[in-house]
């Protein structure tokens, strides 16, 4: 996980990311929230869940498989495989069940 | 202890019809899922603190679910929301882990109305994180409202293959290829069933029309056989099928670059509960796979117990919201609240018009009904369970040694006793078990366990201290 808030760290993102992926056609979305992803700050939308949060900041790789090790990220988005379980706060949760607080703290599993 | 007539299980199309039915028939419902609103995953709503600036630009399927929402709100259901149910028993008592900890639910009947998951059979890089399921699409896409990646493939077979597809493009992301294992022929088979909801049948070939405006190459016969990348997707390979979608490798393959696959192979009703209360069960490929065998009233062979909706057979949401209104009148009639005469004028329009939807439901269904030959994307070092991180090989090796039952490769191989229960790897194992043996009749299904879903061990222990917990005295020696 890079990344960060200031300017400089946007821009660097920004140059490998070229666009976000929200669609901001029929919502509005509330105010920015702050989370923390593996000690790098993170903002993200209140309400929307942990994995569309990284996924929009290109954080895919979520987990490591418990026997080979490989990488693993979301896979059904709706809580039934545990593929993206991450750590909030001190809890294992899957991600794309999770929304997003403000002041979140989110612990990859790699 | 939540005490009530009937616990109707998920709040989707089927579920909510089935509450608001039996609770317009003086029927105590409590309705139950794990989701903080009700409309299952069909009509999945943005999240509360999403503010919705244009309904109509969020579609048909987000306007009828408000309105499922509305009537609900309207009506005498209690609603218990946010709640993972772990522990079903006969009696019926569910146990399940909401928002204030641990919680019982105690009724006279259940209606199952848990819908379905989706199937993915593997292929060699299918675990690679940036492929995901259509329906994980389709999530992120209408209740998200985010793209899956800044470039898609979306492959498989089915309804969501052209609903991801039209989707992304609608999003404004760029959407690669289309990769249909079902060929023109196909379509044709099943169109004169579509053309009984001209509306959805219409929508159908908007989708088509947006794809093929859009100049995306669209790919009918074809599966998915590698993806390929370090720690995510950066490429995949394309091969040709024949008409049991078997992989013909010496034909012209093609390789795309994309950062997103969606792929899905059709849906399967989640039986998890039915099996777990141990109710008869009968396998029905064109609906999907395994469901509870039941009567024309959603009545299983326990008494009380229902199904309603997918888990009965995939038929989409039309037939699910009929379903459940028809089990919800059921679970009434049984419980003595309504008169046969009653019963019979209540339920003559939802049947009539269950028939036409499940016609429609059919097709769509027909349409996902998983072939044979697609088993042959599994190479060898192909993981196929993903939790336990079992590869093809060795249910290869446990096949040869002479595993014949789908309960038996699973104590041999650990496949399927992960956080996900089998259900991801499931119709995998199964199909590749029933090349061997015959048929899924023979396979079986895995057997139910609790808990359901993973549930924290501290919610189930509560708050203790050691020194607390009764120790029996030590045996004489």
């Amino acid at each position: 996980m890079r990344g960060g808030c200031s300017a400089v760290a946007f821009w660097k993102r920004s140059r490998h990311r070229a666009t976000d992926l929200r669609i901001g056609k029929a919502v509005e979305r509330p105010l920015p929230a702050r989370v923390i992803v593996d000690g790098q700050p993170l903002s993200a939308f209140e309400g929307e869940s942990v994995a569309a949060a990284l996924l929009a900041a290109g954080v895919l790789y979520l987990r490591s498989s418990p026997r080979l090790g490989q990488p693993r990220g979301v896979f059904c988005a709706m809580g039934v495989c545990q593929e993206c379980v991450v750590e909030v706060d001190g809890r294992t949760v899957p991600a794309c069940l999770t929304p997003i607080r403000d002041g979140m703290e989110i612990h990859l599993r790699r | 202890m939540v005490e009530s007539d009937l616990v109707v299980l998920g709040a989707g199309p089927a579920g909510v019809g089935a509450a608001l039915a039996a609770s317009r028939h003086g029927l105590r419902v409590a309705l139950i899922d794990d989701a903080p609103v009700a409309g299952g995953q069909i009509y999945k709503a943005p999240p509360s603190s999403f503010t919705v600036d244009n309904p109509r630009a969020l579609g048909a399927e987000h306007q009828r679910g408000a309105r499922l929402r509305d009537e609900l709100a309207a009506s005498d259901v209690e609603t218990y929301f946010g709640r993972t149910v772990w522990l079903v028993s006969r009696g019926f008592v569910l146990e399940a882990v909401g928002p204030g900890g641990l919680e019982s639910f105690r009724s006279k009947s259940l209606i199952l109305a848990t819908g379905t998951f989706e199937r993915v059979i593997p292929f060699p890089g299918w675990t690679l994180p940036g492929v995901i399921g259509l329906g994980a699409a389709t999530l992120l896409l209408k209740s998200q409202q985010m793209l899956p990646g800044r470039r898609t493939v979306v492959a498989g077979a089915g309804p969501l293959l052209l609903a991801v597809a039209a989707g992304v493009l609608k999003g404004g992301g760029e959407l690669v290829a289309v990769v249909d294992l079902n060929g023109p022929a196909d379509a044709l088979r099943v169109a004169p069933r579509l053309m009984g909801r001209p509306d959805l049948a219409f929508q159908g070939l908007g989708w088509m029309a947006r794809i093929r405006g859009a100049g995306v190459p669209a790919l009918s016969r074809h599966a998915v056989t590698e993806v390929r990348g370090e720690d995510r997707v950066r490429e995949l390979r394309v091969t040709p099928v024949d008409s049991e979608w078997k992989p013909l490798p010496d034909r012209k393959t093609r390789v795309f670059e994309t950062d997103v696959l969606a792929v899905g192979h059709g849906l399967v009703p989640a039986t998890e509960v039915s099996r777990l209360l141990g109710v008869d069960h009968e396998y029905r490929a064109d609906e999907g796979g395994w469901v509870a065998t039941h009567d024309e009233l959603f009545r299983t062979s326990l008494p009380g117990l229902y199904v309603a909706g997918d888990v009965a057979g995939i038929a989409g949401a039309k037939a699910a919201a009929l379903r459940g209104e028809l089990a919800g009148l059921a679970a009434a009639y049984d419980l003595g609240k309504v008169s046969h005469d009653d019963w019979a004028r209540a339920t003559s329009t939802p049947r009539r018009r269950l028939r036409r939807a499940e016609r429609f439901g059919s097709a769509m269904s027909r349409l996902m009904k998983l072939r044979p030959g697609l088993v042959g994307t599994i190479t060898g070092d192909t993981v196929v369970c993903r939790c336990e991180d079992v590869p093809r090989g060795e249910i290869d090796d446990a096949l040869d040694n002479g595993a014949r039952d789908l309960n038996q490769l699973k104590a041999w191989t650990r496949c399927g006793m992960g956080p996900c229960q089998g259900r991801m790897c499931g119709e995998a194992v199964a199909s590749l078990l029933a090349a061997r043996v015959g048929n899924r009749d023979q396979v079986g299904q895995w057997t139910g366990r609790a808990p359901l879903r993973p549930v924290p061990m501290e919610f189930l222990t509560g708050e203790f201290r050691y020194e607390e917990i009764p120790l029996p005295p030590p045996l004489p020696r």
